[in-house]
């Protein structure tokens, strides 16, 4: 399967030329751009692990994109995205966030079904990744 | 203010018994200048023949607060000038004989807090049936801040909507299952799944779906909550169907709302037919539910399309913001519901921004500060299709839940290919806009070089095509924006 998050997850896998366009249209509204890396693709896994910090002062489009590689080399196996963040008032939030990354193999995820009283179902989301321990999701074990 | 101060001649026979006009008692003041926490309404006034136009504003003024049709003593048991309203200003409506624009001013005293119901009861109360008038429309309110700050607004907002449904950078797409009606639990949960699956991140019930007896409420929360997470299962990606919980009464609406909370679903909608105290009751239940609060504004034609008599969308939106709610219909500008380029912005306007300033192209005729309310998701639903990308994203921007019902699930390979063909589309047009390209000027060729890699998307264009909604608005800005020359 494909995980489908992110803004541009249904279009094919973007280049790094395209990645630096959509890296400099968040420079020019100002907007930092952060990488961030994760071995869980739950979509309540709010929290990826974040590549350094938000690149609040870099203004270089190829310098972001430097970071994505750095990320992409020591973590080669794991999902990767980058966040563009706007902190204009009113808004303060992700402005932008999509997939740079993504393992070579991904396994999904099982839907686990309980059944309880008056035919309610409660549902639970389990990516097969998570059957291994952090770090060894993926074929990066070698 | 005292009675002496206001200095005028005309008053010293005020308190006479009888009828006397209302300019004369106080309710026109072309001197007045309101403070920033007047309630100020501007109303379309289309007075009967032979009453001048300044009497017909203060009429309105008059019968909008304090006053009845004759003089009354028991006025003066008050500070009678504060509860008056005030016509504060009369204009010609530009290209009409008939029509006017009347400024109106309310003192915030008028109104209870936090209840659209009062101040609705007020300035839309008796007024509209006033038989010195032809039509009446009430056009546009300036809500002062000092007002707005006595209400919830919006249960979750945008920046919160996004940040829990984990959408950045696009709008967020949505349809609404098809036939609305219909179709039983598990055949409707079927379309939910297909839907979601192939790219949608909501579907949604229509605003006529309650609970038949084709499909009861409980058998189809189950069944579209089977399809979301099923959907989710399969993307990696958090979804929703749009539960609507409308029903007869104030308890079963809570009913079905817990329910829904039960089953896990991120959100439930309403029905604007429900009424404005139902609405706030159902959004402070969604506050406290951690549920999006989705609003169908079923109804509303009926007394917003016409120009001359009603109130204007946009007062409508103003309200539901108030009143909280997370999402509302405001057109789509090129779908098949009514809906004036100028005129949809100016609604988009008031759900999404912060400040507003007057802006006649847009039919904004006051400054609004909305304080640091949040905003609400505008939704754009009804007759619109892959092929129309570009336009849409030009028309109603990125803060927008997009709905293509019939064009997801009308697609000749299926429901899922539908969606898909309707993701691609967005995310190719949010690529091409973000690399800087005139993604309007070249919206078609942006589509086709995306349906290269998606044959769902290449049977959607050569569905649908170029299809289009070309009817005259009924409603308009008086203001057209003057092309600039190319």
């Amino acid at each position: 399967m494909r995980i489908t998050q992110g803004t541009f997850s249904f279009l094919p896998d973007l280049t790094d030329a395209e990645i630096t366009a959509q890296i400099q249209y968040a420079l020019d509204n100002n907007w930092p751009c952060s990488v961030e890396f994760t071995d869980d693709p739950h979509p309540r896994n709010t929290y990826w692990d974040m590549w350094g910090l938000p690149l609040f002062d870099l203004e270089d489009a190829a310098g972001v994109l430097e970071e994505v590689n750095a990320c992409r080399k020591a973590y080669p196996e794991r999902y990767i995205r980058l966040n563009a963040y706007d902190a204009t008032y009113g808004r303060q939030t992700v402005a932008l966030s999509f997939i740079v990354q993504r393992p070579a193999e991904e396994p999904g995820f099982r839907l686990d079904r309980e059944e309880v009283n008056d035919r309610r179902i409660r549902y639970k989301l389990h990516p097969y990744a998570l059957d291994r321990p952090e770090g060894e999701r993926y074929s990066e074990r070698s | 203010m005292s009675e002496n101060e206001n200095g005028s001649s005309k008053r010293s026979d005020r308190w006479a018994a009888g009828v006397m006009p209302y300019a004369e008692m106080g309710y026109y003041e072309p001197d007045y200048e309101p403070p920033p926490s007047d309630v100020l309404c501007a109303f379309r006034i289309t007075p009967q023949p032979g009453v001048p136009p300044e009497e017909a504003g203060a009429a309105v003024a008059g019968e909008s607060s304090t006053a009845t049709w004759t003089v009354v003593w028991t006025d003066r048991l008050t500070d009678y000038p504060t509860y008056q309203a005030k016509c504060y200003r009369v204009d010609r409506v530009p290209g009409n004989e008939e029509q006017y624009i009347a400024y109106i001013a309310y003192s915030i005293d008028l109104f209870e807090e936090g209840s659209i119901a009062n101040l609705t009861s007020s300035i839309i109360g008796n007024v509209f049936g006033f038989k010195a008038l032809k039509a009446l429309r009430l056009e546009d309110m300036r809500i002062p801040l000092h007002y707005v700050k006595t209400f919830q607004g919006p249960a979750h907002g945008i920046v919160m909507e996004r940040e829990y449904l984990d959408k950045f950078g696009r709008p967020i797409l949505g349809a609404t299952t098809k036939p609305k009606l219909g179709l039983s639990a598990r055949n409707y949960g079927r379309v939910v799944y297909e839907a979601l699956r192939g790219g949608l991140d909501f579907t949604k019930d229509d605003e006529n779906i309650n609970s038949q007896p084709f499909m009861r409420w409980r058998d189809r929360y189950i069944h579209a909550m089977e399809g979301v997470n099923r959907a989710q299962a399969t993307t990696g990606e958090v979804k929703g169907h749009y539960l609507n919980v409308t029903a007869a009464t104030m308890e079963d609406m809570y009913e079905r709302a817990q329910f829904a909370k039960d089953l896990g679903s991120v959100i439930i909608m309403i029905d604007l037919t429900i009424g404005y105290t139902a609405i706030q009751s159902m959004a402070k239940w969604a506050r406290a539910n951690g549920m999006i609060l989705h609003l169908h504004r079923a109804g509303h034609a009926t007394y917003t399309r016409q120009k001359n008599h009603g109130v204007n969308f946009r007062v409508i939106a103003k309200w539901m913001r108030l009143a909280g709610v997370d999402h509302i219909h405001a057109g789509t500008v090129v779908g098949k519901l009514e809906g004036d380029p100028g005129a949809v912005a100016g609604y988009y306007d008031t759900c999404r921004l912060i400040k507003q300033s007057v802006d006649p192209a847009k039919g904004i005729y006051f400054d609004q500060d909305w304080g640091s309310m949040p905003g609400m998701m505008p939704v754009a639903s009804g007759g619109i299709h892959a092929g129309q990308m570009h336009d849409l994203l030009h028309y109603l921007g990125e803060d927008v839940v997009l709905q293509f019902g019939g064009g997801t699930i009308g697609h000749p390979m299926g429901i899922a290919a539908g969606a898909t063909a309707n993701r691609v589309a967005l995310e190719a047009m949010i690529k091409a806009r973000n690399e800087g390209r005139d993604y309007r000027a070249e919206g078609w060729d942006i589509l086709r070089a995306a349906a290269k890699h998606s044959r769902e998307l290449e049977i959607a264009l050569s569905t649908w095509g170029e299809i289009t909604f070309n009817y005259e608005s009924t409603d308009t800005p008086d203001v057209v924006e003057t092309p600039t020359a190319t």
